[in-house]
């Protein structure tokens, strides 16, 4: 499979604050690839790195072979990368339909519409004039994951999804997984929850204090191993 | 006391106007623009200009104002306002307050500082009948009627269209809106392109129905200020509301006392501030 996003060397900064060190990663067309690790690891500012949100230098992200690092976020969606950010963060003010038609603003084309979006989440369908913070976390994760499909990316960022949600609200969540990467789309999620992490994705890599402790086929890796990794002893 | 209060209704007309732009950047940036009254003369000036210096006819001239204030605002939010925007409202409000300092002197010194107002052949001193003792101004008729207007289609626009869809996504998260592929700093300068458009509307209006002058700017925010404040900060129907509010208590001071009317305006700003600090209307979204 070829390599459709890649980083070379990431670093990122919150003011003199550095963040990442210096991070590898690869990730294949059609790949679903989880990245754990401890609170403070640097899960999410890679994730906010990649889509913008966090700058880092030309070079060091490479999508389809062309440098998007330092790039604005708007840019970077209108590439075909798209996030559904922790704390799933919906637009107060607008309705679930809103929220989702917002996601569509890149201008993108490919299966991705309301419609489908519907009927892979019925519930939003009759709640589509809520306002989308009026919802219960689950449903409210369904939109947030709906908004990034919206956008008909090529890859699809999702940083823990299972945030605060019950175990089975979490199962419903991922159960939808399949029908979004069935047709090849490129997934990366960010997961506490190692064994479900493991469950869904062909390979894990482990972060730990801004750098990748680990990684490997998912099937491949141990749980001393992942232990090690993730909490460095 | 109808009377009075008719004529309030009316004068709340003209302020509505006054505030609705004022409504529209703060619903839309968190900005509050201290030179809004001064614009709003501003906006009146452009209008007199085109008539007395270029020689427009007055219709044209009006026409030319719309366009010019929207290109204005536009330029103004894009290239000077949204450097000033972030968690700290101090930077804004410092910019704003230095912009009504420029505009009041640049008027004084182009204008000089006697009132002037935009001819309306006649206009200003139509009316008609209602009963033997009461008759109604077609152009303060005409104000509120402007005035329901631009509320009810900055409301429509907010809520029933992409771009007000776009202005409330950058109000409540402008990272996340950014990730969806907005541009935040093009979405502000619409707002305030918007915005200036209403405040000229404002200013060619208060020039019509009286005089205007260089100074009359901070009095005219103060108005706008009040209207928004007590019908609730973002809120288009409560702007409105908030401005009828102010001018009728003005006007039952004018009753009393004719020195009495914009005390009692002040006085009822200063009551709801007290009492409901939000606002009476304070929901922000349709």
């Amino acid at each position: 499979m070829s390599t459709i996003l890649s980083t070379h060397g990431l670093q990122a900064f919150y003011g003199d604050a550095q963040a990442l060190f210096g991070i590898e990663f690869e990730l294949a067309q059609g790949e679903m690839v989880a990245i754990i690790g401890a609170n403070g690891a640097g899960k999410s500012t890679f994730l906010k790195s990649l889509t913008g949100l966090v700058k880092t230098s030309k070079d060091s992200i490479r999508l389809n072979g062309e440098s998007i690092g330092g790039l604005p976020p708007g840019q970077i969606v209108r590439r075909g990368l798209a996030l559904v950010p922790e704390g799933r963060r919906l637009f107060p003010s607008l309705t679930v339909e809103e929220n989702l038609l917002m996601g569509a603003t890149a201008g993108r084309t490919g299966p991705w519409n309301l419609k489908r979006l519907f009927s892979l989440f019925p519930i939003l369908e009759e709640k589509r004039l809520s306002p989308g913070t009026a919802l219960s976390g689950g449903q409210q994760q369904m939109v947030a994951l709906g908004r990034a499909l919206m956008s008909n990316p090529e890859i699809l960022l999702c940083d823990e999804l299972s945030l605060g949600l019950a175990p089975i609200v979490i199962r419903e969540i991922y159960k939808v997984m399949p029908s979004i990467t069935a047709e090849g789309m490129t997934v990366v999620i960010v997961e506490q929850d190692v064994s479900m992490a493991q469950q869904v994705s062909q390979r894990v890599y482990c972060f730990q204090e801004g750098k990748v402790s680990l990684q490997g086929r998912s099937e491949d890796l141990t749980r001393e191993q992942i232990s090690q990794a993730y909490f460095g002893i | 006391m109808i009377e009075t209060i008719v004529q309030g209704l009316l004068l709340g007309g003209l302020y509505t106007l006054f505030a609705l732009g004022q409504s529209l950047m703060f619903g839309v940036m968190r900005l509050t623009n201290t030179a809004q009254g001064d614009f709003i003369v501003l906006g009146a000036f452009a209008a007199i200009a085109g008539i007395s210096v270029l020689g427009l006819p007055v219709g044209w001239a009006l026409a030319a104002v719309l366009p010019a204030a929207f290109g204005f605002g536009y330029l103004l939010q894009r290239y000077v306002l949204n450097g000033t925007l972030g968690r700290d409202p101090l930077p804004s409000l410092v910019v704003t307050f230095g912009l009504s300092i420029v505009i009041q002197n640049l008027l004084l010194e182009l204008f000089s500082a006697d009132p002037r107002s935009i001819e309306t052949g006649g206009l200003a001193s139509e009316g008609f009948a209602v009963t033997d003792s009461f008759s109604l101004g077609v152009l303060p008729l005409m104000i509120l009627t402007v005035a329901i207007a631009a509320t009810a289609s900055l409301q429509w626009l907010f809520t029933r269209t992409a771009i007000g869809r776009s202005f409330r996504a950058v109000s409540d998260d402008r990272e996340i809106a950014e990730l969806m592929g907005l541009q935040s700093a093009k979405v502000y300068a619409l707002a305030t392109a918007i915005a200036f458009v209403l405040i000229s509307i404002a200013g060619i209006l208060q020039g019509m129905r009286t005089t205007v002058s260089p100074a009359d700017g901070p009095l005219l925010l103060l108005f706008a200020f009040e209207a928004v404040i007590i019908g609730g900060m973002g809120s288009f129907w409560g702007t409105l509301s908030g401005a009828m509010i102010l001018g009728v208590a003005q006007q039952i001071g004018f009753r009393a006392d004719p020195g009495w009317g914009i005390w009692f305006g002040h006085l009822v700003f200063l009551v709801v501030l007290v009492v409901r600090p939000q606002g009476l209307f304070p929901k922000t979204r349709g």
